[in-house]
Protein backbone atom coordinates (compact mmCIF):
# COMPACT_ATOMS: atom_id res chain seq x y z
CA UNK A 1 0.00 0.00 0.00
CA UNK A 2 1.16 3.47 -0.68
CA UNK A 3 0.17 4.51 2.79
CA UNK A 4 3.46 3.42 4.19
CA UNK A 5 4.51 5.68 6.98
CA UNK A 6 3.08 4.41 10.26
CA UNK A 7 2.25 6.65 13.18
CA UNK A 8 4.78 9.12 11.94
CA UNK A 9 3.66 12.32 10.39
CA UNK A 10 6.22 14.89 9.44
CA UNK A 11 7.22 16.29 12.76
CA UNK A 12 8.38 19.77 13.39
CA UNK A 13 12.09 19.94 12.79
CA UNK A 14 13.61 19.80 16.23
CA UNK A 15 15.16 22.81 17.80
CA UNK A 16 18.84 22.92 17.07
CA UNK A 17 20.60 20.76 19.61
CA UNK A 18 23.79 21.84 21.20
CA UNK A 19 26.76 21.31 18.93
CA UNK A 20 28.23 17.92 19.53
CA UNK A 21 31.89 17.20 19.44
CA UNK A 22 32.65 14.30 17.20
CA UNK A 23 35.93 12.44 17.11
CA UNK A 24 37.81 12.24 13.82
CA UNK A 25 37.00 8.57 13.45
CA UNK A 26 33.30 8.96 13.90
CA UNK A 27 33.31 11.97 11.61
CA UNK A 28 34.78 9.88 8.79
CA UNK A 29 32.25 7.15 9.50
CA UNK A 30 29.42 9.69 9.46
CA UNK A 31 30.53 10.98 6.07
CA UNK A 32 30.76 7.47 4.64
CA UNK A 33 27.23 6.62 5.85
CA UNK A 34 25.84 9.89 4.55
CA UNK A 35 27.51 9.36 1.20
CA UNK A 36 26.09 5.85 0.89
CA UNK A 37 22.63 7.19 1.70
CA UNK A 38 22.92 10.01 -0.82
CA UNK A 39 24.13 7.62 -3.55
CA UNK A 40 21.37 5.11 -2.90
CA UNK A 41 18.78 7.85 -2.89
CA UNK A 42 19.94 9.73 -5.95
CA UNK A 43 20.84 6.85 -8.26
CA UNK A 44 17.18 6.00 -9.09
CA UNK A 45 16.39 9.68 -9.55
CA UNK A 46 19.34 10.27 -11.86
CA UNK A 47 18.54 7.14 -13.86
CA UNK A 48 14.89 8.14 -14.15
CA UNK A 49 15.79 11.69 -15.08
CA UNK A 50 18.18 10.45 -17.73
CA UNK A 51 15.40 8.36 -19.31
CA UNK A 52 12.85 11.13 -19.05
CA UNK A 53 14.97 13.84 -20.60
CA UNK A 54 17.07 11.90 -23.08
CA UNK A 55 15.52 8.67 -24.20
CA UNK A 56 13.72 10.21 -27.13
CA UNK A 57 16.11 11.43 -29.77
CA UNK A 58 19.16 10.95 -27.52
CA UNK A 59 19.50 14.65 -26.83
CA UNK A 60 18.15 16.65 -23.93
CA UNK A 61 14.50 17.38 -24.53
CA UNK A 62 11.15 17.71 -22.84
CA UNK A 63 9.62 15.53 -25.53
CA UNK A 64 8.64 12.77 -23.08
CA UNK A 65 6.91 15.30 -20.83
CA UNK A 66 5.17 16.86 -23.82
CA UNK A 67 3.91 13.46 -24.94
CA UNK A 68 2.69 12.62 -21.47
CA UNK A 69 0.78 15.80 -20.78
CA UNK A 70 -0.84 15.86 -24.18
CA UNK A 71 -1.95 12.25 -23.81
CA UNK A 72 -5.75 12.46 -23.35
CA UNK A 73 -5.67 9.32 -21.22
CA UNK A 74 -3.19 10.98 -18.86
CA UNK A 75 -5.30 14.11 -18.61
CA UNK A 76 -8.42 12.10 -17.91
CA UNK A 77 -6.96 9.79 -15.28
CA UNK A 78 -4.91 12.48 -13.62
CA UNK A 79 -7.89 14.82 -13.52
CA UNK A 80 -9.99 12.09 -11.97
CA UNK A 81 -7.35 11.39 -9.34
CA UNK A 82 -7.04 15.07 -8.44
CA UNK A 83 -10.80 15.27 -7.91
CA UNK A 84 -10.70 12.06 -5.87
CA UNK A 85 -7.88 13.45 -3.75
CA UNK A 86 -9.69 16.71 -3.06
CA UNK A 87 -12.91 14.85 -2.24
CA UNK A 88 -10.95 12.53 0.08
CA UNK A 89 -9.47 15.51 1.91
CA UNK A 90 -12.89 17.14 2.34
CA UNK A 91 -14.49 13.91 3.63
CA UNK A 92 -11.58 13.20 5.94
CA UNK A 93 -11.62 16.72 7.39
CA UNK A 94 -15.39 16.65 7.86
CA UNK A 95 -15.14 13.42 9.82
CA UNK A 96 -11.95 14.05 11.78
CA UNK A 97 -12.03 17.73 12.78
CA UNK A 98 -15.39 17.78 14.60
CA UNK A 99 -14.59 14.42 16.19
CA UNK A 100 -11.14 15.44 17.42
CA UNK A 101 -12.52 18.76 18.69
CA UNK A 102 -15.42 17.08 20.48
CA UNK A 103 -13.18 14.48 22.06
CA UNK A 104 -10.72 17.08 23.32
CA UNK A 105 -13.48 19.22 24.74
CA UNK A 106 -16.15 16.85 25.99
CA UNK A 107 -15.19 13.22 26.10
CA UNK A 108 -11.43 12.96 26.68
CA UNK A 109 -12.05 9.49 28.13
CA UNK A 110 -12.87 8.23 24.65
CA UNK A 111 -9.62 9.54 23.19
CA UNK A 112 -7.85 6.20 23.28
CA UNK A 113 -10.72 4.48 21.45
CA UNK A 114 -10.65 7.10 18.70
CA UNK A 115 -6.87 6.86 18.49
CA UNK A 116 -7.10 3.10 18.20
CA UNK A 117 -9.62 3.25 15.36
CA UNK A 118 -7.66 5.87 13.44
CA UNK A 119 -4.61 3.60 13.58
CA UNK A 120 -6.47 0.63 12.10
CA UNK A 121 -5.28 1.33 8.53
CA UNK A 122 -1.85 0.17 9.69
CA UNK A 123 -3.35 -3.12 10.80
CA UNK A 124 -5.63 -3.60 7.80
CA UNK A 125 -3.46 -3.36 4.67
CA UNK A 126 -5.04 -1.69 1.65
CA UNK A 127 -5.32 -4.95 -0.25
CA UNK A 128 -7.25 -6.53 2.61
CA UNK A 129 -9.45 -3.45 3.01
CA UNK A 130 -10.43 -3.45 -0.64
CA UNK A 131 -11.13 -7.18 -0.41
CA UNK A 132 -13.55 -6.53 2.45
CA UNK A 133 -15.13 -3.53 0.74
CA UNK A 134 -15.85 -5.60 -2.35
CA UNK A 135 -17.43 -8.36 -0.27
CA UNK A 136 -19.43 -5.88 1.77
CA UNK A 137 -20.79 -3.69 -1.00
CA UNK A 138 -21.36 -6.05 -3.90
CA UNK A 139 -24.30 -7.95 -2.45
CA UNK A 140 -27.72 -6.89 -1.27
CA UNK A 141 -28.61 -5.13 0.94
CA UNK A 142 -25.60 -2.96 0.21
CA UNK A 143 -25.07 -3.58 -3.51
CA UNK A 144 -23.40 -0.24 -4.18
CA UNK A 145 -20.56 -1.40 -6.42
CA UNK A 146 -22.86 -1.77 -9.41
CA UNK A 147 -21.97 1.40 -11.28
CA UNK A 148 -18.69 3.22 -11.84
CA UNK A 149 -19.95 6.38 -10.16
CA UNK A 150 -21.15 4.74 -6.97
CA UNK A 151 -17.97 2.66 -6.78
CA UNK A 152 -16.05 5.91 -6.97
CA UNK A 153 -17.81 7.10 -3.83
CA UNK A 154 -16.71 3.94 -2.03
CA UNK A 155 -13.15 4.55 -3.28
CA UNK A 156 -13.14 8.10 -1.91
CA UNK A 157 -14.52 6.99 1.46
CA UNK A 158 -11.94 4.20 1.65
CA UNK A 159 -9.19 6.72 0.93
CA UNK A 160 -10.58 8.97 3.66
CA UNK A 161 -10.46 6.03 6.09
CA UNK A 162 -6.88 5.26 5.03
CA UNK A 163 -5.95 8.91 5.65
CA UNK A 164 -7.22 8.80 9.26
CA UNK A 165 -3.85 8.02 10.87
CA UNK A 166 -2.25 11.08 9.28
CA UNK A 167 -5.23 13.38 9.51
CA UNK A 168 -6.09 12.57 13.13
CA UNK A 169 -2.47 12.82 14.21
CA UNK A 170 -2.11 16.17 12.54
CA UNK A 171 -5.38 17.64 13.86
CA UNK A 172 -4.85 16.25 17.35
CA UNK A 173 -1.36 17.78 17.50
CA UNK A 174 -2.86 21.07 16.37
CA UNK A 175 -5.58 20.94 19.03
CA UNK A 176 -3.06 20.19 21.75
CA UNK A 177 -1.06 23.24 20.76
CA UNK A 178 -3.98 25.63 21.33
CA UNK A 179 -6.15 25.96 24.39
CA UNK A 180 -9.39 24.59 23.03
CA UNK A 181 -11.43 24.98 26.19
CA UNK A 182 -10.48 28.60 26.83
CA UNK A 183 -11.06 29.57 23.22
CA UNK A 184 -14.44 27.86 23.17
CA UNK A 185 -15.56 29.38 26.46
CA UNK A 186 -14.42 32.83 25.37
CA UNK A 187 -16.37 32.52 22.13
CA UNK A 188 -19.42 31.22 23.97
CA UNK A 189 -19.38 34.07 26.45
CA UNK A 190 -19.41 36.45 23.51
CA UNK A 191 -22.51 34.72 22.23
CA UNK A 192 -21.07 32.62 19.43
CA UNK A 193 -23.04 29.61 18.25
CA UNK A 194 -21.44 26.19 17.78
CA UNK A 195 -21.01 26.45 14.00
CA UNK A 196 -19.47 29.90 14.46
CA UNK A 197 -17.05 28.56 17.06
CA UNK A 198 -15.87 25.70 14.90
CA UNK A 199 -15.73 27.70 11.70
CA UNK A 200 -14.35 31.04 12.94
CA UNK A 201 -12.37 30.15 16.04
CA UNK A 202 -11.14 26.55 15.87
CA UNK A 203 -10.59 26.21 12.13
CA UNK A 204 -8.37 29.29 11.71
CA UNK A 205 -6.26 28.18 14.66
CA UNK A 206 -5.76 24.78 13.10
CA UNK A 207 -4.86 26.04 9.64
CA UNK A 208 -1.34 24.66 9.61
CA UNK A 209 -2.36 21.29 11.03
CA UNK A 210 -5.21 20.95 8.55
CA UNK A 211 -3.03 21.92 5.61
CA UNK A 212 -0.33 19.43 6.63
CA UNK A 213 -2.83 16.63 6.91
CA UNK A 214 -4.43 17.59 3.61
CA UNK A 215 -1.14 17.75 1.71
CA UNK A 216 -0.01 14.40 3.04
CA UNK A 217 -3.34 12.87 2.07
CA UNK A 218 -3.02 14.36 -1.39
CA UNK A 219 0.46 12.95 -1.86
CA UNK A 220 -0.75 9.49 -0.88
CA UNK A 221 -4.01 9.43 -2.82
CA UNK A 222 -2.89 10.93 -6.10
CA UNK A 223 -1.00 7.87 -7.39
CA UNK A 224 -2.65 5.17 -5.27
CA UNK A 225 -2.78 1.82 -7.04
CA UNK A 226 -4.13 -1.04 -4.94
CA UNK A 227 -7.62 0.12 -3.96
CA UNK A 228 -8.30 1.77 -7.32
CA UNK A 229 -7.09 -1.29 -9.20
CA UNK A 230 -9.39 -3.79 -7.52
CA UNK A 231 -12.34 -1.41 -7.53
CA UNK A 232 -11.84 -1.12 -11.29
CA UNK A 233 -11.35 2.65 -11.24
CA UNK A 234 -9.53 4.33 -14.12
CA UNK A 235 -7.37 6.61 -12.03
CA UNK A 236 -3.79 7.80 -12.27
CA UNK A 237 -2.23 4.86 -10.37
CA UNK A 238 -3.53 2.07 -12.62
CA UNK A 239 -2.79 4.25 -15.67
CA UNK A 240 0.87 4.63 -14.64
CA UNK A 241 1.10 0.96 -13.79
CA UNK A 242 0.04 -0.02 -17.32
CA UNK A 243 2.39 2.48 -18.90
CA UNK A 244 5.42 1.21 -16.98
CA UNK A 245 5.14 -2.14 -18.69
CA UNK A 246 4.81 -0.81 -22.21
CA UNK A 247 6.88 2.35 -22.58
CA UNK A 248 10.17 3.76 -21.41
CA UNK A 249 10.35 7.52 -21.68
CA UNK A 250 6.77 8.34 -20.74
CA UNK A 251 6.69 6.47 -17.41
CA UNK A 252 10.04 8.08 -16.60
CA UNK A 253 8.49 11.50 -17.12
CA UNK A 254 5.51 10.49 -14.98
CA UNK A 255 7.83 9.25 -12.23
CA UNK A 256 9.65 12.57 -12.21
CA UNK A 257 6.31 14.38 -12.02
CA UNK A 258 5.10 12.17 -9.15
CA UNK A 259 8.31 12.68 -7.30
CA UNK A 260 8.10 16.43 -7.76
CA UNK A 261 4.54 16.39 -6.41
CA UNK A 262 5.48 14.36 -3.33
CA UNK A 263 8.51 16.53 -2.72
CA UNK A 264 6.42 19.68 -3.17
CA UNK A 265 3.82 18.48 -0.68
CA UNK A 266 6.41 17.48 1.93
CA UNK A 267 8.48 20.62 1.41
CA UNK A 268 5.38 22.75 1.85
CA UNK A 269 4.46 20.90 5.05
CA UNK A 270 7.85 21.44 6.63
CA UNK A 271 7.79 25.10 5.51
CA UNK A 272 4.37 25.54 7.14
CA UNK A 273 5.31 23.85 10.39
CA UNK A 274 8.50 25.82 10.62
CA UNK A 275 6.92 29.24 10.30
CA UNK A 276 4.04 28.37 12.57
CA UNK A 277 3.51 31.08 15.19
CA UNK A 278 4.50 30.10 18.67
CA UNK A 279 7.03 27.55 17.49
CA UNK A 280 10.66 28.30 17.83
CA UNK A 281 12.08 29.23 14.47
CA UNK A 282 15.00 27.56 12.85
CA UNK A 283 17.93 29.86 12.64
CA UNK A 284 18.23 29.32 8.95
CA UNK A 285 16.11 27.89 6.27
CA UNK A 286 17.46 25.26 3.96
CA UNK B 1 -26.55 21.72 23.39
CA UNK B 2 -25.43 20.97 26.92
CA UNK B 3 -23.60 23.62 28.85
CA UNK B 4 -19.87 23.52 28.68
CA UNK B 5 -18.91 22.91 32.28
CA UNK B 6 -20.86 20.21 33.95
CA UNK B 7 -20.47 21.23 37.56
CA UNK B 8 -22.90 19.12 39.47
CA UNK B 9 -24.59 20.43 42.52
CA UNK B 10 -23.35 18.64 45.58
CA UNK B 11 -25.19 15.55 46.58
CA UNK B 12 -27.06 15.48 43.33
CA UNK B 13 -26.18 12.96 40.67
CA UNK B 14 -24.97 14.59 37.46
CA UNK B 15 -27.45 14.12 34.62
CA UNK B 16 -26.68 11.28 32.29
CA UNK B 17 -24.24 12.57 29.72
CA UNK B 18 -25.08 12.41 26.07
CA UNK B 19 -21.72 13.77 25.00
CA UNK B 20 -20.64 10.50 23.42
CA UNK B 21 -23.24 11.09 20.69
CA UNK B 22 -20.80 13.62 19.21
CA UNK B 23 -18.44 10.91 18.04
CA UNK B 24 -21.23 8.88 16.46
CA UNK B 25 -20.60 10.15 12.90
CA UNK B 26 -16.98 9.08 13.19
CA UNK B 27 -17.94 5.65 14.52
CA UNK B 28 -20.48 5.15 11.73
CA UNK B 29 -18.02 6.18 9.04
CA UNK B 30 -15.29 3.93 10.45
CA UNK B 31 -17.72 1.02 10.67
CA UNK B 32 -18.76 1.44 7.07
CA UNK B 33 -15.31 1.77 5.54
CA UNK B 34 -12.77 0.33 7.95
CA UNK B 35 -14.14 -1.97 10.63
CA UNK B 36 -17.06 -3.31 8.60
CA UNK B 37 -15.00 -4.68 5.72
CA UNK B 38 -12.58 -6.31 8.17
CA UNK B 39 -15.40 -7.87 10.18
CA UNK B 40 -17.07 -9.19 7.01
CA UNK B 41 -13.81 -10.93 6.09
CA UNK B 42 -13.51 -12.33 9.61
CA UNK B 43 -17.06 -13.71 9.54
CA UNK B 44 -16.65 -15.20 6.07
CA UNK B 45 -13.34 -16.79 7.08
CA UNK B 46 -15.22 -18.64 9.82
CA UNK B 47 -17.90 -19.94 7.47
CA UNK B 48 -17.67 -23.08 5.41
CA UNK B 49 -18.31 -22.70 1.70
CA UNK B 50 -21.35 -24.92 2.10
CA UNK B 51 -22.60 -22.88 5.06
CA UNK B 52 -22.24 -23.30 8.81
CA UNK B 53 -19.42 -22.26 11.11
CA UNK B 54 -15.98 -23.83 10.83
CA UNK B 55 -12.29 -23.36 11.56
CA UNK B 56 -11.52 -25.44 8.49
CA UNK B 57 -10.45 -22.42 6.44
CA UNK B 58 -7.71 -21.69 8.96
CA UNK B 59 -6.61 -25.30 9.00
CA UNK B 60 -6.11 -25.06 5.24
CA UNK B 61 -3.59 -22.25 5.67
CA UNK B 62 -0.93 -24.97 5.50
CA UNK B 63 -1.63 -25.11 1.76
CA UNK B 64 1.84 -24.96 0.09
CA UNK B 65 0.86 -21.99 -2.09
CA UNK B 66 -0.21 -20.02 0.96
CA UNK B 67 2.78 -20.97 3.09
CA UNK B 68 5.12 -20.00 0.29
CA UNK B 69 3.50 -16.57 -0.08
CA UNK B 70 3.58 -15.93 3.67
CA UNK B 71 7.16 -17.18 3.81
CA UNK B 72 8.30 -14.86 1.07
CA UNK B 73 6.53 -11.89 2.68
CA UNK B 74 8.02 -12.67 6.08
CA UNK B 75 11.54 -13.08 4.71
CA UNK B 76 11.44 -9.88 2.70
CA UNK B 77 9.94 -7.96 5.61
CA UNK B 78 12.56 -9.22 8.08
CA UNK B 79 15.49 -8.49 5.78
CA UNK B 80 14.32 -5.00 4.80
CA UNK B 81 13.32 -4.17 8.38
CA UNK B 82 16.67 -5.20 9.88
CA UNK B 83 18.92 -3.81 7.15
CA UNK B 84 16.76 -0.68 6.70
CA UNK B 85 16.59 -0.27 10.46
CA UNK B 86 20.32 -0.52 11.01
CA UNK B 87 21.14 1.76 8.10
CA UNK B 88 18.44 4.27 9.09
CA UNK B 89 19.79 4.31 12.64
CA UNK B 90 23.34 4.91 11.41
CA UNK B 91 22.12 7.75 9.18
CA UNK B 92 20.20 9.36 12.03
CA UNK B 93 23.29 8.99 14.23
CA UNK B 94 25.49 10.50 11.51
CA UNK B 95 23.43 13.66 11.17
CA UNK B 96 22.89 14.18 14.89
CA UNK B 97 26.18 13.09 16.42
CA UNK B 98 28.53 12.67 13.47
CA UNK B 99 29.58 16.31 13.19
CA UNK B 100 28.22 16.73 9.68
CA UNK B 101 27.31 20.20 8.40
CA UNK B 102 23.95 21.20 9.77
CA UNK B 103 22.35 21.58 6.37
CA UNK B 104 22.29 17.78 6.00
CA UNK B 105 19.98 17.52 8.91
CA UNK B 106 17.00 19.43 7.56
CA UNK B 107 17.65 17.95 4.13
CA UNK B 108 17.53 14.42 5.48
CA UNK B 109 14.37 15.11 7.48
CA UNK B 110 12.51 16.45 4.45
CA UNK B 111 13.91 13.73 2.23
CA UNK B 112 12.79 11.05 4.69
CA UNK B 113 9.29 12.48 4.67
CA UNK B 114 9.28 12.28 0.88
CA UNK B 115 10.86 8.86 0.49
CA UNK B 116 8.80 7.16 3.19
CA UNK B 117 5.72 8.21 1.22
CA UNK B 118 7.16 7.52 -2.20
CA UNK B 119 6.00 3.95 -2.66
CA UNK B 120 3.98 2.29 -5.36
CA UNK B 121 4.16 2.71 -9.10
CA UNK B 122 6.65 5.61 -9.37
CA UNK B 123 9.06 3.85 -7.04
CA UNK B 124 8.89 0.65 -9.06
CA UNK B 125 9.42 2.60 -12.27
CA UNK B 126 12.41 4.49 -10.88
CA UNK B 127 14.14 1.23 -10.00
CA UNK B 128 13.36 -0.33 -13.37
CA UNK B 129 15.33 2.54 -14.94
CA UNK B 130 18.12 1.96 -12.41
CA UNK B 131 18.51 -1.78 -11.92
CA UNK B 132 16.27 -3.29 -14.57
CA UNK B 133 17.77 -5.11 -17.52
CA UNK B 134 18.41 -1.85 -19.33
CA UNK B 135 18.84 0.20 -16.17
CA UNK B 136 21.59 2.72 -15.64
CA UNK B 137 23.43 0.89 -12.85
CA UNK B 138 23.07 -2.40 -14.73
CA UNK B 139 24.67 -0.70 -17.73
CA UNK B 140 27.37 0.76 -15.52
CA UNK B 141 28.24 -2.71 -14.22
CA UNK B 142 28.14 -3.98 -17.80
CA UNK B 143 30.67 -1.31 -18.74
CA UNK B 144 33.09 -2.86 -16.24
CA UNK B 145 32.36 -6.30 -17.63
CA UNK B 146 30.03 -7.45 -14.87
CA UNK B 147 26.64 -8.75 -15.87
CA UNK B 148 24.42 -8.23 -12.83
CA UNK B 149 21.83 -10.58 -14.22
CA UNK B 150 24.42 -13.35 -14.54
CA UNK B 151 24.36 -13.71 -10.79
CA UNK B 152 21.33 -14.47 -8.69
CA UNK B 153 20.27 -10.87 -8.85
CA UNK B 154 17.21 -9.72 -10.69
CA UNK B 155 15.13 -6.65 -9.97
CA UNK B 156 12.09 -8.87 -10.19
CA UNK B 157 13.00 -11.44 -7.54
CA UNK B 158 13.57 -11.47 -3.80
CA UNK B 159 16.80 -9.46 -3.83
CA UNK B 160 15.51 -6.89 -6.29
CA UNK B 161 12.40 -6.22 -4.24
CA UNK B 162 14.56 -5.98 -1.12
CA UNK B 163 16.64 -3.21 -2.68
CA UNK B 164 13.48 -1.38 -3.77
CA UNK B 165 11.69 -1.66 -0.41
CA UNK B 166 14.74 -0.20 1.29
CA UNK B 167 13.88 3.11 -0.37
CA UNK B 168 10.90 3.62 1.94
CA UNK B 169 12.15 1.52 4.85
CA UNK B 170 15.25 3.35 5.99
CA UNK B 171 13.70 6.84 5.75
CA UNK B 172 10.92 5.65 8.03
CA UNK B 173 13.58 4.49 10.50
CA UNK B 174 15.24 7.90 10.31
CA UNK B 175 11.94 9.68 11.02
CA UNK B 176 11.01 7.43 13.93
CA UNK B 177 14.38 7.07 15.62
CA UNK B 178 15.58 10.69 15.37
CA UNK B 179 13.46 11.93 18.29
CA UNK B 180 14.75 9.04 20.42
CA UNK B 181 18.36 9.85 19.55
CA UNK B 182 17.75 13.48 20.40
CA UNK B 183 16.32 12.42 23.74
CA UNK B 184 19.71 11.14 24.92
CA UNK B 185 20.74 13.44 27.72
CA UNK B 186 24.01 15.31 27.54
CA UNK B 187 24.56 14.55 31.22
CA UNK B 188 24.84 10.81 30.52
CA UNK B 189 27.62 11.42 28.03
CA UNK B 190 29.40 13.78 30.41
CA UNK B 191 29.03 11.39 33.31
CA UNK B 192 30.47 8.50 31.38
CA UNK B 193 33.33 10.68 30.14
CA UNK B 194 34.09 11.73 33.70
CA UNK B 195 34.25 8.08 34.63
CA UNK B 196 36.80 7.55 31.88
CA UNK B 197 34.61 5.84 29.29
CA UNK B 198 35.55 6.02 25.65
CA UNK B 199 33.03 7.09 23.08
CA UNK B 200 32.54 3.47 22.07
CA UNK B 201 31.99 2.40 25.68
CA UNK B 202 29.44 5.18 26.13
CA UNK B 203 27.46 3.98 23.12
CA UNK B 204 27.84 0.32 23.97
CA UNK B 205 26.91 0.51 27.65
CA UNK B 206 24.78 3.65 28.02
CA UNK B 207 23.23 5.00 24.84
CA UNK B 208 22.37 1.78 23.02
CA UNK B 209 20.74 0.05 26.01
CA UNK B 210 18.58 3.13 26.55
CA UNK B 211 17.70 3.26 22.86
CA UNK B 212 17.15 -0.46 22.44
CA UNK B 213 13.36 -0.51 22.97
CA UNK B 214 12.99 2.31 20.41
CA UNK B 215 15.25 0.56 17.91
CA UNK B 216 13.53 -2.80 18.28
CA UNK B 217 10.10 -1.21 18.20
CA UNK B 218 10.84 0.69 15.03
CA UNK B 219 12.31 -2.38 13.35
CA UNK B 220 9.06 -4.20 14.11
CA UNK B 221 7.18 -1.23 12.67
CA UNK B 222 9.26 -1.51 9.49
CA UNK B 223 8.43 -5.21 9.37
CA UNK B 224 4.72 -4.40 9.29
CA UNK B 225 5.33 -1.64 6.78
CA UNK B 226 6.90 -4.06 4.32
CA UNK B 227 4.53 -6.90 5.12
CA UNK B 228 1.44 -4.91 4.15
CA UNK B 229 2.95 -3.38 1.00
CA UNK B 230 1.25 -4.35 -2.23
CA UNK B 231 1.44 -1.59 -4.85
CA UNK B 232 5.22 -1.50 -5.25
CA UNK B 233 5.56 -5.25 -5.73
CA UNK B 234 2.56 -5.34 -8.05
CA UNK B 235 3.85 -2.51 -10.22
CA UNK B 236 7.32 -4.04 -10.33
CA UNK B 237 6.51 -7.65 -11.11
CA UNK B 238 2.94 -7.51 -12.33
CA UNK B 239 2.08 -10.07 -9.69
CA UNK B 240 4.60 -12.77 -10.58
CA UNK B 241 6.41 -12.56 -7.25
CA UNK B 242 3.91 -14.18 -4.91
CA UNK B 243 3.91 -12.19 -1.69
CA UNK B 244 0.99 -12.61 0.70
CA UNK B 245 -0.49 -9.28 -0.44
CA UNK B 246 -0.09 -10.25 -4.10
CA UNK B 247 -1.79 -13.57 -3.38
CA UNK B 248 -4.75 -11.74 -1.82
CA UNK B 249 -4.92 -9.45 -4.84
CA UNK B 250 -4.97 -12.44 -7.17
CA UNK B 251 -7.67 -14.02 -5.02
CA UNK B 252 -9.79 -10.86 -5.36
CA UNK B 253 -9.61 -10.84 -9.13
CA UNK B 254 -9.86 -14.55 -9.82
CA UNK B 255 -10.10 -16.96 -6.87
CA UNK B 256 -6.64 -18.40 -7.58
CA UNK B 257 -6.84 -20.51 -4.43
CA UNK B 258 -10.03 -22.08 -5.78
CA UNK B 259 -11.41 -21.78 -2.31
CA UNK B 260 -13.23 -18.63 -1.24
CA UNK B 261 -13.02 -19.45 2.44
CA UNK B 262 -9.27 -19.95 2.36
CA UNK B 263 -8.90 -16.54 0.71
CA UNK B 264 -10.64 -14.91 3.67
CA UNK B 265 -8.45 -16.83 6.10
CA UNK B 266 -5.30 -15.65 4.28
CA UNK B 267 -6.53 -12.04 4.58
CA UNK B 268 -7.28 -12.44 8.29
CA UNK B 269 -3.89 -14.04 8.89
CA UNK B 270 -2.38 -10.92 7.40
CA UNK B 271 -4.43 -8.68 9.71
CA UNK B 272 -3.34 -10.79 12.68
CA UNK B 273 0.35 -10.45 11.84
CA UNK B 274 -0.01 -6.71 11.23
CA UNK B 275 -1.92 -6.30 14.48
CA UNK B 276 0.76 -8.17 16.43
CA UNK B 277 3.55 -6.05 15.00
CA UNK B 278 1.77 -2.74 15.61
CA UNK B 279 0.86 -3.89 19.13
CA UNK B 280 4.44 -4.88 19.90
CA UNK B 281 5.65 -1.57 18.49
CA UNK B 282 3.28 0.34 20.79
CA UNK B 283 4.42 -1.60 23.86
CA UNK B 284 8.10 -1.06 23.09
CA UNK B 285 7.51 2.65 22.37
CA UNK B 286 5.89 3.01 25.77
CA UNK B 287 8.84 1.30 27.40
CA UNK B 288 11.21 3.61 25.59
CA UNK B 289 9.45 6.65 27.00
CA UNK B 290 10.59 5.73 30.50
CA UNK B 291 14.04 7.08 29.76
CA UNK B 292 13.62 9.25 26.73
CA UNK B 293 10.43 11.18 27.48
Amino acid sequence: MTVTAPPVVIETPPAIATPVRAGAGSKVLAWVIMLAGVLYFFAPLVATGERAFRAIGRTFSFEAFRRVITDPEFLRTFGESVINAVATIVVSLLVIVPTAYWVTLKVPKLRSIIEFITLLPFVIPAVVLVFGLIRMYSRPPLAILGSYGSTRIILICAYAALSFPYMYRSVDNGLRAINVRTLTEAAQSLGATWPTIVWRVIFPNLRVALLSGALLTFAIVIGELTVALYLGQHTFGPFMSNLVRNFVAEPAALTILSFAMTWGAMGFISYLTRRQPGKRRMRRRP
Amino acid sequence: MTSLTSTSVEGQRPPRSWNWVGILPFLLFSSAFLLGPAIILLVRSLQANEGGWTLGNYRQLIDPQVLEAYGLSVRISIVTAVVGGVFGFLLAWAIIYGGLPRVFRSLLTTFSGVASNFAGVPLAAAFIFTLGRIGMITALFGFFGIDLYDSDFSLYNFWGLTVVYMFFQFPLMVLTITPALEGLKKEWKEASENLGATSWQYWRHVALPVLMPSILGTIILLFGNAFGAHATAYALTGGTLRLATILIGAQISGDVLQNQGLGYAVAMGMVLIMGLSIGLYTILQRRAERWLA
